[in-house]
């Protein structure tokens, strides 16, 4: 018995296969990357303009084209280089690169460089004997070689096939030439007898269709496996300027050509009239001309077309054409594209139709975001479009909301419950923390994918976090910190829910946290799941697998002893890790020179508040490439905005944001305030002491250096007091989040948690900016050691400048304390209104604090790891317990 | 006995992974240079492929641990073997002596068999060609998706040397496996139609694809049909995936091929996923187990093993395959 194969009549493939059948329907070859036909297509590869031009071929893919015909035959262009670079880029745009390329061409050398590029089985189109029996053989033989299916014109020595007769003979020799000395699959033989104008008011031409058709019929009658194809707008030239009748023509004779056996056309789908709609008057004036029927057939339909000139432009097809889809396409169009502008009505007929409120959720509701929930899986759409696609849905539920209300009183009333979801999932930023853009990112992420969100928002103590957990009896707990200090109070909530004997998963997540971190210093302390969830689009993965019956136990298992090996080999790499003596590393501390060209006094020394600061001052720098971070979408600016992948959504992104920062510019919605101070100080040891008495203290690295290599502290960038030479160091606090929360309120209320999150990540960038202004100011005017300094905007994001600006709580001086030495030199509460949190966080959020240093030698570094005796010490010089400085310090002390 | 032949009789057994048996031998740079590259200006330990020349004992070993396993089928140790793999170790120029090389220690471990063993099957030896470490359909620079690595024609003149080599070491049938981007495979193909038409003699083209992951693609992002529709122009003896996936995920792709293909339809998966650790600890029963499947619903006509199996896995293989008859193909002799 032999299995039996599927016949197809065509077998093509792009990144997908096209397999057609007896019974498929007409193949759409999709016209209009072609520079001898399209002008703008020509304009735009003679420009160079190889994205618009890209575009040009997606469009067609969207608009139904099965095959992209692509054509670089243009005398003022290299062919061979533009055919090259288009097929390479459509090869990095998976929409395109689905279907299967047709490489057109007249020119040998253009058509053996597309062939080298598309990895699929694509069509060349064409070759002919034209030049011989023993041309066309090499050509087919390559072909072959080169894996293609090939179309064939009726085209011979004597010329191009005009006749029946000579469309026969031509036909007929080629395909044996090709079947029998070449063994060319005859199903990948395509023959194109060519499609003459008819209506031309010339005697000879009035039978050019007719003859196509025959020809069509004897070759599908007689050449077994083989295809016939054709650029079906030829036919029509004569019409040209009158697209109604030309409109009319190509669906007839398309019609009419199919019913004879033609495969497949090349043809602008969006130039196509429905057969079945063409006005019976216009329809029969076509006809007559198409199939020869009337001798004066031409001059009827040219009066016809005279007369309905007027009539003859069509109305632009709206976009809107998907509102006349059934509701539930509506529905999952309007969730997949993020378009809110119908979500209540269509929503409303949705009520009306499922009957209850819930049946309209879990039906076509959730059916669109599991769509968008696949599609971001496979990385098919983006977080900021599917942010969108939850403000939809968000909004189709608040609409559905009463009449929920009204159900659940109801059922209530009965005694019943009502609840369906995937899961329940307690989402908070621990106490002391205020950050919350990635949690609200994952919210919204988990929320579309059916889990149930329980947001207790920012600074929630552990108290209140597993009391919430019990009450709403959640499947999973989510924890999220930026600041260092977010990860001890992490770490506490896991011990408190180990005490409380609680048992359901618990997810960390947030910047400051990590896998090392998790594994090491979390998931000893609780009994039950503990994960580390690196961005939100892992997020989903995770809680499916952890709360799914079938993964679970599987799933945990392999975590754990992933993290235990992660534990181990933290293990080894800390005893591998060789850290100097304190003393040692003092020793080995970093000697700059002191004197008139590295120290230079203030121009205006003392503290500077600056209580409203022009936002449009700060736009210029703006450091984009985090805010893209913020949104999971990597690359460097501007780069990114032309990224093959992400470009798109980068693209829509940057420009959402342009008009969240014009709104906000415009209405002065956010507020951004600093205040800066430069002070006469000396350093001693390790501190840094000011002649005012304030006393700044700072860690010194003791890892062990290559030789000339210092062991670093921030101290060393000042002159000791034993040079006797003065010098100056200068602290600041800037924030650009005053009227955040408002302006982030007004979104949510309207569940628009796009533009929510947006105005947060925008604040950040702000205050970024606002620091790297503020630093520039001080070098030029207020420090004034920089006067003449100047930089491009690049330049000030590389730091290319003289001087740096570290933070504490970060890895020059990790010990987030010292802010509070920053806080009551400068008066920062009082004087900008910024406060502290007991985690020493920032609030309003948005913002920045740290000091200047001025020396040209001056740099960045981490501290990385300290020893208890470090530790100690430190505790001794700052006045804490020993006890305290570690909980501060517990990130670097090894 | 042709290949053909045999596989109306059987299903045919390929090897399994060389690299994972090299790794037994724990090899040092010094055994990777021999005597004649001590002194070569770069590293040489990993290069796997140059122990045909300096440790042809050992590749030659384990070829033949392989054929008393059960293997019908062996591949030859040269899956970096041509010039664009070799660049890495500046050993470009070596790429048709490596294959030579490759073919002869094979050669040594049939002959060697087929003696201890006068009535045994015949054996034969694939040419392996792998995927070479560029994409001529993918960019290496996400800011220009237009920038290739690598040329059609230069990857044509690498394969055209590394067949050639392989083919005077007289390997009985060219295997172009692991292939990630179709593009390159396609050059590959190309290289062997034009050197069979020149040499005037018809060698067996197997062909094996590499499902990259879950999302059922390859690398440069075709499905399992449409990469089966775009090697369909040549005259295969096979098609198949191999690699990345463990027998259990593997299975569904191999099915889309054998509902399609005319020609043998080939598997050799790995033993498994790989662990946290990057080791693969499915078992020869455990594999086999999964395999069985394969034989039971008739969808191959070849099964070996890729990373991470070795002779117990292919004699497990081989015994459960020989109670199932191979899959039915069109082609009859």
């Amino acid at each position: 018995m032999k299995p039996e194969a599927p016949k197809y009549k065509i077998r093509l493939s792009g990144l997908e296969p096209l397999l057609a059948t007896a019974e498929s329907n007409f193949i759409n070859v999709g016209e209009r990357c072609n520079v001898t036909g399209s002008k703008k297509f020509l304009e735009l590869i003679k420009n160079d303009q190889f994205d618009a031009a890209l575009a040009v071929a997606k469009e067609q893919v969207e608009g139904g084209a099965q095959v992209l015909d692509i054509n670089m035959d243009e005398g003022l262009i290299d062919g061979v280089r533009a055919m090259t670079r288009f097929l390479n880029l459509i090869a990095s745009e998976p929409d395109i690169a689905r279907i299967p390329i047709m490489i057109d061409s007249s020119k040998w050398e253009i058509i053996e460089a597309g062939l080298k590029c598309i990895q699929g089985k694509g069509v060349v189109n064409s070759i002919s004997l034209k030049e011989g029996e023993s041309d066309f053989i090499s050509k087919a033989k390559k072909i072959k070689r080169y894996g293609a299916a090939v179309v064939v014109m009726a085209f011979d020595e004597n010329g191009q096939a005009d006749t029946l007769e000579r469309r026969i003979e031509i036909c007929n020799r080629a395909y044996r030439v090709l079947v029998d000395q070449v063994q060319f699959e005859p199903t990948d033989i395509i023959f194109d007898p060519n499609i003459f104008p008819v209506g031309t008011g010339m005697e000879e031409h009035r039978n050019n269709a007719v003859h196509f058709f025959q020809a069509t019929q004897w070759i599908k009658q007689n050449l077994p496996g083989a295809l016939v194809s054709g650029g079906v707008s030829n036919v029509s030239f004569s019409f040209r300027g009158n697209n109604r009748v030309r409109e009319a023509i190509h669906s007839v004779f398309l019609y009419h050509g199919i019913q004879h056996g033609l495969d497949m056309g090349i043809v602008n789908p969006s130039q196509l009239e429905v057969y079945d709609e063409i006005p019976a008057e216009l329809l029969a004036l076509v006809e007559d001309v198409v199939l020869n029927r009337r001798d004066d057939a031409t001059e009827r339909l040219l009066d016809y077309a005279d007369k309905n000139k007027e009539s003859a432009k069509k109305e632009s097809k709206q976009d809107l054409e998907w509102r006349n889809a059934s509701l539930e396409d509506r529905l999952s169009h309007a969730l997949i594209k993020g378009i809110i502008d119908f979500i209540d009505e269509d929503t409303e007929e949705a009520r009306q139709k499922y009957g209850r409120p819930l049946h309209v959720i879990e039906g076509p509701l959730m059916a669109g975001m599991s769509i968008v929930g696949d599609l971001f899986g496979s990385g098919k759409m983006f977080l900021p479009q599917v942010v969108k696609s939850a403000r939809v849905m968000k909004k189709a539920v608040a609409y559905l909301e009463p009449y929920l209300q009204a159900e659940k009183d109801e059922l209530r009333a009965a005694g019943g419950t009502a609840s369906s979801n995937a899961g329940k999932i307690l989402m908070a930023t621990v106490k002391g923390d205020v950050h919350d853009i990635g949690k609200n990112i994952v919210s919204v992420v988990l929320a579309c994918n059916n889990y149930e969100i329980i947001d207790l928002g920012v600074m929630v103590p552990a108290e209140k976090i597993l009391e919430a957990a019990i009450k709403e009896n959640v499947d999973v707990i989510g924890l999220s910190g930026l600041i260092t200090p977010s990860l001890d109070e992490m770490i506490h909530v896991a011990k408190e829910m180990q005490r409380r004997k609680m048992c359901m998963p618990l997810l960390i997540g947030g910047a400051t946290t990590s896998r090392v971190h998790t594994a090491v210093k979390i998931e000893p302390h609780y009994d039950h799941p503990v994960v580390h969830v690196l961005d939100a689009s892992r997020a989903v993965t995770v809680v499916s697998s952890l709360l799914s019956k079938d993964q679970q136990k599987e799933y945990v298992a392999g975590l754990r002893s992933e993290y235990s090996k992660v534990r181990e080999n933290y293990a080894t790499q800390n005893e591998n890790r060789s850290l100097l003596s304190l003393v040692e590393a003092q020793e080995n501390r970093a000697k700059l020179v002191f004197d008139n060209t590295t120290i230079q006094p203030p121009l205006m020394p003392g503290v500077h508040v600056f209580s409203r600061i022009e936002l449009s001052e700060l736009v210029p720098y703006i450091d984009w490439m985090p805010f893209f971070q913020s949104w999971e979408l990597a690359g460097r600016f501007p780069q990114i905005l032309d990224d093959e992948v992400v470009g798109e959504q980068a693209r829509q992104l940057y420009e959402d944001a342009q008009n969240m920062l014009e709104e906000i510019i415009r209405e002065s919605s956010i507020e951004a305030r600093a205040v800066v101070g430069v002070f006469e100080a000396n350093s001693e040891g390790d501190d840094i002491l000011l002649s005012n008495g304030t006393t700044f203290r700072t860690l010194r690295q003791q890892t062990k250096k290559a030789a000339g290599q210092p062991n670093f502290a921030l101290a060393d960038f000042i002159a000791p007091k034993d040079s006797g030479k003065k010098d100056y160091v200068g602290c600041f606090a800037v924030c650009a989040g005053y009227g955040v929360d408002e302006l982030v309120k007004t979104f949510e209320q309207k569940h628009d948690d796009y533009n929510a999150i947006l105005v947060k990540a925008l604040a950040d960038r702000f205050a970024e900016a606002l620091a790297e202004y503020m630093h520039e100011k001080v070098r030029k005017e207020i420090w004034g050691y920089d006067s003449d300094e100047s930089f491009t905007n690049e330049q000030l994001i590389t730091e290319s400048y003289r001087g740096i600006r570290p933070a504490p709580g970060y890895p020059a001086c990790p010990d987030h304390l010292e802010k509070q030495t920053i806080w009551e030199l400068l008066e920062v509460e009082k004087t900008i209104g910024l406060s502290l949190t007991e985690s020493m966080a920032m609030y309003p959020t948005a913002a920045v604090s740290g000091y200047y240093f001025a020396h040209p030698e001056s740099k960045y570094f981490g501290i990385q790891k300290i020893t208890k005796e470090q530790v100690k010490d430190y505790a001794s010089r700052k006045g804490i317990t020993e006890a305290e400085a570690e909980k501060w310090l517990s990130p670097v002390l090894i | 006995m042709t290949l053909q032949e045999l596989s109306h009789q059987k299903i045919i057994i390929l090897d399994g992974a060389m690299g994972t048996m090299i790794q037994r031998y724990k090899l040092e740079e010094s055994d990777f240079r021999g005597e004649r590259f001590a002194q070569h200006p770069s590293d040489l330990k990993g290069n796997n492929d140059l122990l045909c020349i300096t440790q042809p004992g050992i590749i030659e070993e384990i070829h033949y641990q392989y054929l008393q396993a059960g293997a019908d089928i062996i591949e030859t140790n040269t899956f970096n073997a041509q010039r664009i793999s070799l660049a890495d170790y500046h050993m470009e120029e070596l790429a048709y002596e490596l294959n030579l090389a490759a073919a002869t220690c094979a050669r040594k471990a049939v002959d060697r068999f087929q003696n201890e063993n006068p009535t045994a099957t015949r054996k034969f030896i694939a040419g392996a060609v792998g995927p070479t470490n560029r994409t001529a359909s993918l960019s290496p620079d996400v800011n220009d998706p237009g920038f290739r690595a690598i040329t059609y024609d230069q990857l044509v003149e690498a394969y055209s040397e590394q067949i050639n080599g392989l083919l005077d070491g007289g390997v009985d049938a060219l295997i172009i496996e692991t292939i990630f981007d179709t593009l390159n495979a396609k050059a590959a193909l190309y290289a062997a139609m034009e050197i069979c038409e020149n040499r005037g003699i018809e060698v067996p083209l197997m062909i094996s694809g590499t499902i990259t992951d879950a999302s059922g693609r390859t690398l440069s992002g075709q499905t399992a049909e449409a990469f089966f529709v775009s090697m369909s122009h040549a005259p295969l003896f096979s098609i198949g995936f191999n690699c990345a996936l463990g027998a259990e995920q593997l299975e569904q792709y191999v099915q889309v091929l054998s509902k399609h293909a005319d020609c043998c339809v080939s598997a050799y998966p790995n033993a498994g996923l790989p662990n946290a650790m990057g080791h693969y600890d499915q078992t020869p029963d455990e594999m086999a187990e999964l395999v069985k499947s394969y034989c039971e619903k008739g969808i191959v006509n070849i099964l070996g093993g890729c990373c991470g199996t070795t002779p117990d896995h292919i004699r497990s293989i081989s015994n459960i395959a020989s109670h199932y008859q191979p899959r039915k193909t069109a082609i009859h002799v």
